[in-house]
């Protein structure tokens, strides 16, 4: 008998929705791929200065190694390594592969891709489309994927939002309820497995470098249903982005990348125009600071650099919480090739042209390293098993995650030019693993009753019938501002317990304020209110994972920064001195001869990480998150003392 | 201080698809680095006319907010753009908000661009690989190439050059210059150009490139300063030269 063809169903047509889908349909399956807008517009198209992948076209001696020791590094040793490794390893092969199916990488003078460095690294590992790279590849992959749904093995649901998947009496995951954001009806569609490739969760503190359609709303269902979330409190904050009403436009770390450097003025309050402010009075702070990295520190220590010059020291220009990212001493050709469209984007927002005057920015909420807790399987060697129906699956069988809306790639904090790379990788490896769950099934889900899908149905009618009928007092675009107004105020930069507990007292008194909340539109037509509602409900128990995770971590990792819980690593610390401490107590040998206030460090640090270097995982219980901890696979590095000076 | 002025959006409505459209005003507060989406953002806010009625919020298309995604594309003060990149203290006041008009309108500012969309599965717009397993390196292109398909691969199928195009309208099966600038972008890729015959048969026939009354509009409202005359002009000698093959081969 021949086999029935796999149907996939794919949520989110950004970086990692369209690579899934592309590879599921080249493995034959048949894939409805879900999105608010045309995939053309997901939030992956905001992302600029590149991707990255150790080619070593500059002869610089990279290794994909190193690559994976940068990542590890950079996240402060909270990624789970294997996967990691095997990131680093596929990505060459998945530049390669970008190059072929057309986006418009920048290239050398031989023709081939051209490099340059990001944040992180001392390599010029990353590849990149001028500053739109991450608009080039969705459209490349959009490209690919339209080539399949031309050959019938694709339906776009575009115009359609994901509620939630349908879980039959086995626990496993059948299929997905959706509403046609036109009709505003809901209706069902059945599935051998659901891809959730949602993206972040910007929208819980409301200015971010995010989309509007980062909502975090599909995940945060998922954990409602009992799928784990983990690491929720690691936040990426990007140093540099453009303030604005609306957004906070990011300036992507090519723009540093490429030369850029971050100052202030020496003199606090010099209000001269900086074009005038002569070399000797300008403190490039990260220059002298991180003599090694300089401007390329990793982002949690550019953003907590700017945060300390900013306030601790009332550094900021004019008085203001801003520093210069400054590009003027490069030529204006070749910052137009090579940095063009984020240039053009500070222009037509400040009216200001980057390439004469210094551009003036401020740390933005960017990136979740945390996520939906997914799986993978190891083999006895030690690397991925990429056939394991387990690799991406979230707790709940037959629900899986990729991308942003996952979590076990970026650890404490997050490379530049990395999350292109794990939103491609997560995508195409997660294939196999979708289709062999589908294989191992007993029953497949035409064999499920229809009262399943019935049930999960009505259910979604009932409740956005009753946020329909809600007519209380508070407006809810107002209310979402308030819910960003506490996240910002309390799990941003710099963290402390007692403003953390404020935070959760403040999204406590909004979920009671949520009950009151008046449905603004009440027609049946495109209306996006009862969405929203929707969604902000999913947001509030989002900002609790978030809040409570940040509150419970007493300590300082990577984007976590409880400066109650710094360490303190001494001013001339060598990393390998832990590397040799660790062998010096394996061998039972003495541990003399460190420099002073060494060894308490060391000892400080390694009681540190047998508390705290786990992965936190939420858990839905009695309308809160549970909080649990789990170890993390570090098998191939041993984690160690961050150091980028 | 300017902190009293207020901002007075007028705004085309329509409740659906085939309902009648209808005029509302809405007084917003001024304030620094306003756009239209952050006075569209005040409006849900407070979905009250200047009339003082209450209504219901507007409805709108973005998402990226920074012009990149072509979601916000609308007409303001008469002139086709993304609401993102318009700055209040840019425009003249009072501000006029209207829906494409060359597209169906589904609600208020939203409206539906599949037809971008089925146009560009109508050329093959893709490069055809033969498999996405390591196959090696892509094709060697020179910088220069990569330059002038850089510039074309940025259109974000906004639809601002189909909406001023005196040619596209809503009843007719014009392609337009988006589309056409497509085809010379997949035509310039080394494994693209495989298709080349097969993309320009596409733009030869009903709507095609010989539609183009050559007014020249596309390219002075593209957000993105994409030459699409360049390319239409490009187009037409590609598929002039391939009319003239046809005869003798065909």
């Amino acid at each position: 008998m021949p086999q029935r063809r796999k149907k996939i169903i794919i949520i989110g047509g950004g970086l990692a929705g369209l690579s899934a889908a592309m590879k599921l349909c080249e493995r034959n399956a048949d894939v409805v791929i879900v999105s608010f807008q045309n995939l053309k517009r997901s939030h992956s198209v905001c992302a600029q200065g590149g991707i990255n992948a150790a080619v070593d076209a500059k002869n610089e001696g990279d290794t994909p190694e190193k690559h994976f020791y940068d990542t590890i590094k950079g996240g402060d040793f909270l990624a789970h390594q294997p996967l990691v490794r095997d990131m680093c390893h596929q990505a060459p092969a998945i530049i390669h592969l970008l190059d072929r199916i057309g986006v418009a990488f920048n290239r050398t003078e031989e023709g081939r891709l051209a490099f340059r460095r990001f944040g992180g690294t001392l390599y010029s590992r990353t590849a990149f489309a001028g500053a739109t790279t991450g608009q080039q590849l969705v459209y490349s992959l959009d490209e690919q994927v339209r080539r399949y749904e031309h050959d019938g093995m694709v339906e776009r649901l575009e115009w359609h939002e994901y509620l939630s998947a349908i879980i039959d009496e086995e626990g496993i995951c059948r299929g997905a309820v959706l509403q046609d954001l036109r009709t505003n009806k809901i209706f069902s569609v059945k599935g051998d497995a659901v891809i959730l490739a949602t993206g972040g969760p910007g929208q819980v503190y409301v200015r971010s470098t995010n989309s509007v359609v980062n909502t975090g709303a599909a995940a945060t269902t998922a954990y409602l249903q009992g799928a784990k979330y983990g690491n929720g409190e690691f936040i990426q904050i990007h140093p540099t982005a453009i303030p604005g009403q609306d957004k906070l436009r990011l300036m992507s770390e090519s723009a540093r990348g490429e030369g850029g450097r971050v100052w202030v003025p020496r003199k606090a309050g010099d209000n001269r125009d900086p074009m005038k402010i002569p070399e000797s009075e300008r403190y490039y702070f990260l220059e002298e600071n991180y003599p090694l990295y300089g401007n390329l520190v990793p982002r949690d220590v550019a953003s907590r650099e700017i945060y300390e010059v900013v306030y601790s020291k009332s550094m900021g220009i004019g008085g203001e919480p801003m520093v210069y990212l400054d590009l003027t001493h490069k030529s204006e050709e070749y910052l137009q090739d090579r940095l063009g469209g984020i240039l053009d984007i500070y222009r037509k927002f400040t009216g200001v042209d980057p390439k004469k005057v210094p551009m003036r920015i401020f740390p933005a909420v960017h990136y979740s390293m945390g996520g939906l807790w997914t799986d993978y399987q190891r083999d006895s060697a030690g690397f991925i098993d990429h056939g394991s129906p387990r690799n991406q699956s979230t707790s709940i069988p037959g629900l899986y995650a990729a991308g942003e809306a996952d979590y076990q790639y970026h650890g404490a904090n997050r490379l530049g030019a990395n999350s292109l790379l794990s939103c491609i990788y997560t995508g195409l490896m997660m294939s196999r693993a979708v289709i062999n769950f589908s294989d191992n099934l007993k029953k497949s889900y035409t064999d499920v009753s229809s009262t399943v899908f019935d049930q999960a149905e009505s259910q979604w009618v009932s409740r956005f019938k009753e946020i329909k009928q809600m007519n209380g007092s508070e407006n809810p675009y107002k209310l979402h501002k308030e819910l960003g107004d506490a996240m910002m105020a309390g799990a941003l930069i710099v963290r402390d317990n007692k403003t953390l507990e404020k935070t959760i007292a403040s999204i406590k008194d909004i979920e009671v304020r949520f009950k009151d909340v008046k449905c603004v539109d009440t027609s049946n037509w495109a209306n996006p209110v009862p969405s929203f509602i929707n969604q902000l409900s999913c947001m509030i128990e989002l900002s609790k994972i978030i809040a409570k995770g940040a509150l419970l971590r007493d300590e300082f990792r990577g984007a976590h920064f409880k400066p109650e819980f710094d360490l303190n690593q001494p001013k001339n610390f060598d990393p390998y001195e832990y590397i040799d401490y660790l062998e010096r107590k394996e061998n039972r040998e003495e541990l003399s001869n460190y420099p002073e206030g060494h060894l308490e460090y060391m000892q400080k640090f390694e009681e540190n990480n047998k508390k705290w270097l786990k992965s936190t995982i939420a858990e839905y219980k009695n309308n809160e998150p549970e909080i649990s901890y789990e170890d993390i696979d570090t098998s191939i590095l041993t984690p160690r003392p961050r150091k980028y000076d | 201080m300017s902190t009293h002025k207020s901002v007075r959006l007028t705004v085309k409505r329509q409740n659906a698809p085939s309902a009648e459209s209808y005029w509302e005003s809405f007084d917003i507060p001024w304030k620094p680095h306003a756009n239209i989406i952050s006075c569209l953002q005040d409006i849900q806010c407070r979905p009250v006319t200047a009339e003082g009625k209450e209504v219901n919020p507007v409805a709108w298309d973005c998402n990226c907010l920074e012009e990149v995604c072509g979601s916000c594309t609308m007409v303001i003060n008469g002139k086709v753009r993304q609401a993102c990149t318009a700055l209040i203290d840019q425009l003249e006041l009072p501000i006029y908000l209207e829906p494409m008009s060359k597209f169906p309108t589904q609600r208020d500012l939203q409206v539906d661009r599949s037809r971008i969309f089925e146009n560009l599965k109508k050329v093959k717009a893709w490069v055809p690989i033969d498999g996405t397993h390591d196959q090696g390196e892509g094709p060697v292109i020179s910088d220069q190439t990569r330059a002038q398909r850089y510039v074309l691969s940025e259109c974000m199928s906004c639809g601002c050059c189909l909406e001023a195009c005196p040619q596209f309208s809503l009843d007719n099966k014009f392609m337009g210059a988006a589309t056409f600038s497509q085809v010379r972008l997949f035509n310039l890729h080394p494994t693209g150009a495989m298709h080349t015959e097969e993309r320009l048969e596409a733009v030869m026939g009903e709507g095609g490139i010989t539609d183009c009354g050559n007014a020249q509009v596309c390219v002075e409202v593209c957000p993105k300063n994409i030459p699409l005359t360049e390319s239409i002009a490009d187009i037409g000698r590609q598929t002039t030269l391939q009319a003239i093959k046809n005869i003798f081969q065909k």
